[in-house]
């Protein structure tokens, strides 16, 4: 498989693991609304602060309301990981790559963004944006099934799987980021004047922070207490068998790399991000240094993608240079 | 409301379904009255469903503007066109024909000349050639054929003659939207195929495949094919996917190969590996930067040099567009004539070539009738259309002329045959269509059955090129029986 290939379906599977994973989050945070009381204001700013583009809306936007920060995150082209964007990277990535995944993989893809963009404005508005959000999931999740059922399982198939885990582990990281740092501390009730309130809502908001990596079932099924922070991390981070947890998207990232040729040093780097993870003292680190160990593992994880494009994607080259040419 | 043959009137035109109001020729009769049975709904739903159809496959071409390049759905008329078997067993055996004879003056060209020597063809044409690379002289491809893929655009007079009017043997395009074409066709008008026998066309890119692989260089089971592409922002970047997608083939992109010790090599994955056939999209003067525009970020350094010394076949040879100019165009039934002692089983349109004194007079005095074609431009640039032209038009055009008279050659404005679009509130309505067959020389010889019709989608309008609006339809070659 040619470099450049290999290179386009990894991120054609980052960019759609980063849609569905945008669309579940908002999802889960526009459902949190509904469970706390009226005049609570958690921060809308938070879903920007977690994809990480606080600069650009920040540039754009004002004020932190609800309609700014879904526009921003949905539907705006201009925002370069809104879920629209992602999307066209996805079938920008797709159709490029066209002649290597299966044709109704394709046509999934194109299906997405043309319904994406026909209906993005509308899911600004609370009432239709649930649906949307499913819509886009749902779809996602049919495309993963697709490639799986479809497409040989080869080394176009595991640049897929290794863009799709590694996104994940990103994205897990984040939210539990958010949850523990940056979400807490937001959550009041009453006027700007009033103390931060964080019980009894702290249980719900970590509920939440489950929901929106569809481990919540599963957290129930496994951790018998009842949901606090201390142990949702730790099944966040540490549960082998959770697909979503950072250690098991580590694990499949190894499997992947294993089928690789010259994956050394790729490999290397997974198990460092390992040990770090399966070495994470949980409890103290939610007592202290929690913030800094998210920032030490995402460095590492970004350090997987950097040993990936040495062995195996084109040398960066300066190709500015466009073919006006038409061809007869 | 439904369609009313009676009333669909082409007037002068040869119409390729009716052959006057209300009567449809035998081998379309079928269609018409099916066309017929059904309402303006259902018309305008059968539109809408194509419509669809090429959104969701993505059937695309790219378009450039100033605000960036626009990927557009592909312009696609819903009723087929139909072209009887009898008729088109002697055309193709005409385009067969002039593809061989092609090659042998491309061949001729680079090697021995003796056409030019014993003045069958003027040999100043030669020297003022912009596509003769003289790269290329002495070179000997597989089966000495140069263009081993070729586009020609044929046009139906109102004798219901097919006429040539052009060859295009550098990187000729299309092909990949006549197989959609039809695709969608039998999403849309399932029925219709149980009335017709239609000849497939699916096999195009089989064939093209075996042509590949013969011309490969090293004698293997499975020489490594692939399509080169200049890349994404190419207006054919659909087609050059669609074809390495349907041969299995790797997609390729200047900056994927590498050229050692006098070999291409692609980048993968597992390190670099051969390449032996390059089905190359990418036009000559970008291929190689070493011989070739030098800033081109397009091509491979070091390709010409592999290709001459025989280690990489490439489709088409370069050089291979020295017979694709509408100067040297006038000259093929003479090739035919001269190298497969034979008579042109299709005829030429008829051209006057300015570089003769006494035919560019004609010509000047003339433009207000005449079609004035610059040699070498391509998808209808550059050219004047005498009488549709204004008076300052053409006498500008007559400067340019008067300039550089080799560049120019006219064409009495010939009266392309029309066929009925699908218009709004499904209505039918005659346009103006041409007809583009794919043909494949490698070993063998290869027509596809009837090829790409493109439509001017404007009302008398002669302009079928899809960078200008043109659109297209799906062509069947049915056995004359119908059924």
């Amino acid at each position: 498989m040619l470099s450049r290939v290999g290179e386009r379906i990894y991120w054609l599977s980052r960019y759609l693991e980063r849609a569905e994973n945008s669309a579940r989050l908002m999802n889960v945070y526009s459902s949190l609304l509904l469970d706390l009381p009226k005049g609570a204001r958690i921060g809308w700013h938070t879903l920007v602060e977690i994809t990480g583009s606080f600069n650009e809306f920040d540039e754009k936007f004002q004020a932190n309301d609800e309609r700014s920060v879904i526009r921003f995150l949905l539907a705006d082209t201009k925002n370069p990981v809104s879920i629209l964007s992602s999307l066209e990277m996805a079938r920008e990535n797709a159709r490029t790559t066209r002649e290597i995944i299966p044709a109704e993989a394709w046509e999934q893809i194109n299906n997405l963004y043309l319904y994406t963009r026909e209906n993005a404005a509308k899911g600004i508005s609370r009432g239709p944006r649930n649906q949307l959000l499913q819509q886009i999931i749902a779809h996602c999740q049919q495309l993963t099934g697709l490639l799986a059922g479809a497409m040989s399982h080869n080394s176009a198939y595991n640049f897929i799987r290794l863009g799709r885990n590694l996104e994940r582990a990103d994205m897990t990281t984040r939210i539990v980021d958010v949850g523990s740092v940056s979400l807490l501390p937001t959550l009041q009730v009453g006027g700007a004047a009033s103390e931060p309130v964080i019980e009894p809502y702290e249980n719900i908001i970590w509920m939440n922070v489950l929901r929106s990596l569809s481990a919540y079932q599963m957290y129930r099924q496994h951790v018998l207490d009842r949901v606090n922070g201390e142990d949702v991390v730790t099944f966040l981070l540490q549960d082998t068998q959770l697909p979503r947890s950072v250690i098991h998207c580590l694990s499949k990232l190894e499997f992947c790399l294993q089928k690789l040729p010259g994956n050394e040093d790729a490999i290397l780097q997974v198990s460092r991000a390992q040990a770090l993870v399966a070495s994470a003292d949980i409890p103290a680190l939610l007592q202290k240094g929690l913030l800094e160990f998210i920032d030490e593992l995402q460095v590492e994880i970004g350090e997987i993608h950097g040993r990936i494009a040495e062995a195996w994607f084109l040398p960066v080259v300066e190709n500015t240079q466009t073919q006006a040419q038409s061809q007869k | 409301m439904r369609i009313d043959w009676k009333s669909y009137n082409p007037g002068k035109f040869y119409d390729e379904v009716i052959s006057s109001p209300a009567h449809p020729r035998k081998t379309a009769r079928i269609l018409a009255r099916y066309l017929a049975s059904l309402s303006s709904e259902e018309l305008q739903m059968r539109k809408s469903s194509a419509e669809l159809a090429i959104k969701t496959m993505g059937i695309s071409f790219t378009v450039y503007s100033e605000a960036g390049n626009i990927d557009r759905e592909w312009p696609f008329d819903i009723i087929p066109r139909i072209i009887s078997e009898t008729q088109w067993r002697a055309t193709s055996k005409g385009l067969e024909q002039r593809l061989q004879a092609l090659n042998c003056f491309i061949h001729d060209i680079y090697n021995d000349q003796k056409i030019l020597k014993d003045k069958i063809v003027p040999a100043e044409l030669l020297a003022d050639s912009v596509n003769f690379r003289k790269e290329c002289v002495g070179m000997k491809p597989a089966f000495n054929v140069w263009a081993n893929i070729c586009g020609t655009d044929l046009i139906r007079d109102r004798d219901g003659k097919f006429y040539v009017l052009e060859d295009n043997l550098r990187v000729p395009s299309g092909v990949s939207y006549m197989l959609e074409n039809r695709k969608v066709t039998k999403r849309v008008f399932p029925e219709l195929f149980e009335n017709y026998n239609i000849q497939p066309i699916t096999e195009y890119p089989s064939q093209l495949f075996d042509m590949l692989a013969a011309i490969s260089p090293r004698p293997l089971d499975y020489p490594e094919i692939v399509v080169l592409t200049p890349g994404i922002y190419n207006s054919a970047y659909f087609e050059h996917s669609f074809l390495a997608q349907q041969m299995g083939v790797e997609l390729v992109e200047g900056n994927d190969l590498v050229v050692e010790n006098d070999c291409v090599y692609m980048r993968t994955i597992n390190g670099l590996a051969r390449v032996d056939v390059i089905y190359r999209r990418i036009d000559d003067m970008f291929l190689d930067p070493e011989v070739f525009h030098k800033d081109s970020a397009l091509g491979v350094p070091g390709l010409m040099r592999a290709w001459l010394k025989g280690n990489v076949a490439l489709a088409n040879a370069p050089g291979a567009g020295v017979a694709d100019d509408k100067v040297i165009y006038t000259f093929v039934p003479a090739m035919i004539k001269y190298y497969l002692g034979e008579e042109a089983i299709l005829p030429n349109v008829p051209s006057y070539l300015c570089i003769d004194k006494k035919q560019c007079q004609y010509v000047l005095e003339n433009l207000d009738k005449l079609v004035v074609k610059p040699a070498n431009e391509s998808g209808g640039y550059g050219m004047l259309m005498g009488p549709q032209a204004s008076r300052k038009e053409r006498a500008e055009f007559a400067l340019k002329v008067k300039a550089n008279p080799r560049n120019y050659m006219a064409q009495p404005l010939i009266s392309l045959s029309t066929a009925p679009v699908l218009v709004d509130k499904g209505a039918a309505e005659p346009r103006h269509i041409d007809l583009r067959p794919f043909i494949l020389q490698g070993r063998n010889s290869y027509v596809t059955p009837g090829g790409l019709t493109r439509v001017a989608m404007v009302k008398g309008s002669y302009i079928v090129n899809s960078s200008q609006g043109g659109g297209s339809k799906d062509t069947w070659v049915v056995s004359d029986g119908g059924v």
